[in-house]
């Protein structure tokens, strides 16, 4: 079954180009480290999931690029063409000229609508491609007014248009420090409308990914490319072919299914946080041996932890032990050291996956009570390295990671709504102070979901 | 995105002539192969002058002949015949000028009242005929002066005029701002009177003032003439300098104070422009630096102010960039606004700067500036891959800060000099539509203005509360 891609606004297209660059050159790679006969199922596998052929031979990506204004869509479609590798379909974008001015409400309520029948024409014609469908992978950034705006807008018109297929959305947090003043306002707006009508929100902070551009990967000028780069072997080490069941000889078939029935059990927990070791410069991978029990344990304790990369972990914080009473009351000001998950999923690529033992993360204590320690964690396994990487280790949570990144948000979005400052830009197209309490109200009902876990 | 240019009065032409020139060298540095390319659409269209008449524009391919996005507006004849006769003149045609003989005597109710009623229609034909040409109109920029007659009556009678006839269109105002010996003695009347336009019909400010250009400009010429410099200053990189430009000429006193004006508005559209990691568009400025629409006054500074040659910029002075942007002597008017509270702060980077050196500079600086309570982190960026020419990098930072308060402030002190005095009053209460209603109107405009920023510098320092969020019931 294959995805179709959605890459909106300049973050969405930026980071799009990337991950395709990232899951070609991880499938066409000779690190593979495998069966020749696994090579080729992990081939067309992926073939199928994210490329469609054209009569030149050169695999074309199922996506379709949208953005505002014309120079970043420009500059993709001709970076991908160039590299004679695998290139976007020449009629499969959409651009305006005006961009929305980081105004969700310019790309909500005036893009959204007047463009809406132009851009599902170009999904149409990408699903139309498919064999089967598994559903949608967008790709956003909360701050701006595009990828925001116009890409929740979108979203809702994917829902509606495919009320059975899968939609996965990608959104980027923005560095805490302002890359758009207002990019607060626009990811409380973005989420709210997000949670409606999407299975599942996948989350990178650039924040996080910028440490590990420095601290993990030793880079010293860190460019957007740079981070864009992490994101997309992260996501590639997602949704690259795998086995889903023990044993099970093919690769899974429907990727975007198997992960929202592994993670999502309920519609009001769909955060996704996502977590990937190890993560370093590309010289030093040649020099560099991993156990799998170091893997694991690394990745549990920053599970437990809440540790956003693979230094500088808290190994202090421990789960509660089982048969100890937990506070029943907790304030909602009060956050916990120890992050409980309602589901997590691990991915594991590379040399001896099959004798990986993953019981420590099968410990009920880890757990919500409500689903079954059996049901709550997944693994999938390949046994082709991932991207030069001999071992390499996912994990995909629904858990309280991103609790905190959301109360802060929204608190700062808070305050400055309180002062009504920019306010009269969003009025201006549309979007009334009840708007914005309507979204306050979705995501502190969120917070409040997921503090009590 | 495109952008129209209204150059109205003698200051606003003679800024808007050394930005053409400019805009012109900046995209020959960029567009080697001389092809029509978006970047060069958003200022100039691509005509085929072969044909008799109103050429079509060529909106692909080679450049055939460009020609300004432009009005330019003068009461007097002077200084656009000028630019006519100069190496700029093809790029301007006879359907993009109005002019008229007699001047508007340094009288704000002439410029606005009587050639605004007079040139209405005809400014309203030309504009709705440059706009054809525009398939997506973003942006309309009007450069004037605010002490005389032209500029200020008519420049301002032109943004109302804008702002009937496409609400929708940015309108960003360049306005140069008299300084306290302005020679004009009726200027406090006429800026004033010019402020309360600017008030209401504007959507973004930029004010700049003479002194500050003509600080910028000794200080540029003894840096680069007092040897101190270890290696030589690349000409073409000083924010003053005409090199390499079309003008030939001798330059004229003015020349290195307007070359400062033009760099800033080629610095403020760069990313609309070219290509970069972090794009930010002229709306984005209007959205991120705008939190309430009368606050709508931006100060700006421009760094650096010149280049040295082979040299390889370490972080160090990349660092220093970013450190000069936020001193009082780089800002475009007389303020400070590191001792003054900032509202919102836009950092537009051009060149050989990635997000890691943005990021490690606010996060050294912010600690030494003001922020208000609900907007403690309210910075907006950008990167834009392509510098501007003899430089490697290059930084616009836009301050929406209380520190323009002063300015307002001896503004309104010399207004009232001469109004007690019902100075020269007539000469404006003569002109047929002007009553004393519009003078009062227009102080009490200004007053209410500097009244909203003493009461946000009231805030300053204070307490920062949080306002307590909305309870779940659980």
């Amino acid at each position: 079954m294959s995805i179709v891609a959605v890459q909106l606004g300049q973050c969405g297209n930026q980071i799009g180009r990337e991950v395709f660059n990232t899951i070609y050159s991880d499938a066409h790679g000779t690190h593979g480290l495998c069966s020749k006969k696994e090579n080729e199922a992990y081939h067309d596998a992926c073939a199928e999931r994210f490329f469609s052929e054209a009569q030149s031979g050169v695999p074309v990506a199922r996506a379709v690029l949208v953005d505002m204004e014309p120079k970043v869509i420009s500059q993709t479609l001709s970076i991908a063409a160039r590299s004679g590798h695998w290139k976007y379909d020449n009629r499969s974008h959409f651009c305006q000229k005006q961009g929305s001015g980081n105004n969700w409400a310019n790309g909500y309520s005036i893009h959204g609508p007047r463009n809406k029948e132009a851009i599902m024409n170009l999904v149409q014609k990408e699903v139309e491609k498919c064999d089967r469908l598994s559903g949608f992978f967008t790709i956003m950034s909360m701050a701006g007014g595009t990828g925001s705006g116009l890409g929740a807008f979108v979203t809702q018109c994917l829902r509606d248009a495919f009320p059975t297929s899968f939609i996965l959305n990608h959104v980027i947090w923005p560095y805490s420090t302002g890359e758009v003043i207002v990019q607060n306002y626009n990811s409380v707006l973005t989420l709210s409308h997000l949670y409606r009508s999407s299975d599942a929100l996948l989350v990178h902070e650039n924040d996080v990914i910028h440490k590990i551009c420095a601290q993990l990967m030793h880079i010293k000028q860190i460019s957007f490319r740079d981070v864009n780069q992490v994101i997309a072997h992260q996501l590639g080490s997602v949704f690259q072919p795998a086995h889903t069941v023990e044993a099970d000889i093919h690769y899974s078939r429907n990727p975007l299914g198997d992960l929202m029935e592994a993670l999502v059990p309920h519609p009001e927990f769909k955060m996704l946080g996502l977590r990937n070791i190890p993560q370093m410069p590309e010289n030093s991978l040649a020099y560099s041996t991993f156990s799998w029990p170091g893997l694991i344990k690394h990745l549990r304790q920053m599970l437990i932890a809440n540790a956003k990369m693979e230094e500088g972990i808290d190994w202090q914080v421990r789960p509660p032990c089982p048969g100890s009473t937990v506070p029943s009351s907790h304030s909602t000001n009060k956050l916990l050291h120890f992050n409980t998950s309602i589901a997590n999923l691990v991915i594991l690529r590379g040399k001896d996956t099959h004798r990986v033992d993953l019981g420590s993360f099968r410990d009920p204590s880890l757990y919500t009570s409500w689903l079954n320690p059996q049901d709550a964690f997944n693994a999938w396994k390949s046994p082709r390295a991932f991207n030069k990487y001999e071992k390499s280790a996912s994990l995909v949570s629904n858990s309280q990671f991103l609790l905190k990144p959301l109360d802060n948000v929204v608190g700062k979005a808070w305050n400055m709504f309180a002062s009504k400052a920019y306010i009269h830009q969003y009025t201006k197209f549309g979007i009334e102070e009840e708007d914005f309490l309507d979204s306050f109200t979705a995501l502190e009902q969120v917070i409040s979901s997921y503090t009590n876990l | 995105a495109l952008t129209l240019l209204f150059a109205v009065g003698q200051c606003g032409n003679q800024v808007g002539c050394r930005f053409w020139d400019l805009a012109l060298r900046e995209h020959a540095a960029v567009n080697k192969k001389g092809i029509y390319d978006e970047a060069l659409s958003s200022f100039f269209r691509n005509v085929d002058t072969r044909r008799a008449g109103d050429g079509p524009d060529i909106y692909k391919g080679k450049i055939c002949s460009l020609k300004a996005r432009a009005l330019l507006i003068d009461m007097e004849e002077g200084v656009v015949n000028e630019i006519l006769q100069g190496p700029l003149r093809d790029v301007f045609d006879s359907k993009q000028l109005i002019t008229d003989v007699s001047g508007s005597g340094n009288n704000w109710a002439v410029g606005y009242k009587v050639y605004g009623f007079q040139y209405r229609e005809n400014i309203v034909e030309k504009l709705r005929k440059t706009a054809e040409h525009c398939d997506c109109l973003q942006c309309f920029f009007i450069i004037h002066s605010m002490g005389g007659g032209t500029g200020s009556g008519l420049g301002t009678f032109v943004l109302n005029l804008l702002e009937d006839e496409f609400p929708e269109v940015y309108r960003f105002v360049t306005s140069v701002y008299p300084s306290g010996e302005d020679d004009v003695i009726t200027s406090p009347y006429n800026s004033v009177l010019a402020m309360k336009e600017l008030n209401e019909h504007a959507d973004c400010v930029l004010p700049i003032e003479n002194e500050s250009l003509f600080d910028i400009v000794n200080k540029i010429h003894q840096m680069t003439n007092s040897g101190k410099l270890g290696s030589t200053v690349r000409q073409n990189s000083l924010l003053t300098s005409s090199a390499g430009t079309a003008k030939t000429v001798q330059e004229k006193p003015f020349d290195a104070m307007n070359n400062i004006v033009a760099n800033l508005l080629l610095n403020l559209t760069s990313s609309a422009r070219f290509d970069g990691s972090l794009n930010m568009d002229l709306n984005e400025i209007s959205m991120n630096l705008v939190p309430f629409p009368r606050l709508h006054y931006l100060v700006s500074s421009l760094t650096p102010l010149y280049t040295l040659a082979n040299v390889n910029i370490p972080s160090r002075r990349l660092d220093q960039m970013f450190s000069d942007a936020f001193s009082r002597d780089h800002q475009l008017i007389q303020a400070d606004p590191k001792h003054n509270l900032y509202l919102a702060c836009a950092l537009l980077v051009r060149g050989n700067v990635q997000v890691s050196d943005l990021r490690r500079n606010i996060e050294r600086l912010k600690p030494s500036l003001h922020f208000v309570s609900w907007n403690q982190e309210g910075w907006k960026t950008s990167l834009c891959s392509v510098p501007p020419v003899g430089h490697s990098h290059s930084l616009l930072a836009l301050a929406n800060n209380t520190c323009v308060k002063p300015t307002f402030m001896e503004l309104k002190d010399r207004f009232m000099k001469l109004y007690k005095k019902k100075a020269h009053l007539h000469h404006y209460l003569q002109v047929d539509g002007m009553e004393q209603g519009c003078f009062s109107e227009a102080i009490s405009s200004l007053s209410d203005l500097i009244e909203e920023y003493n009461e946000l510098d009231a805030t300053k320092g204070g307490l920062r509360t949080d306002t307590s969020r909305l309870k779940i019931a659980v």
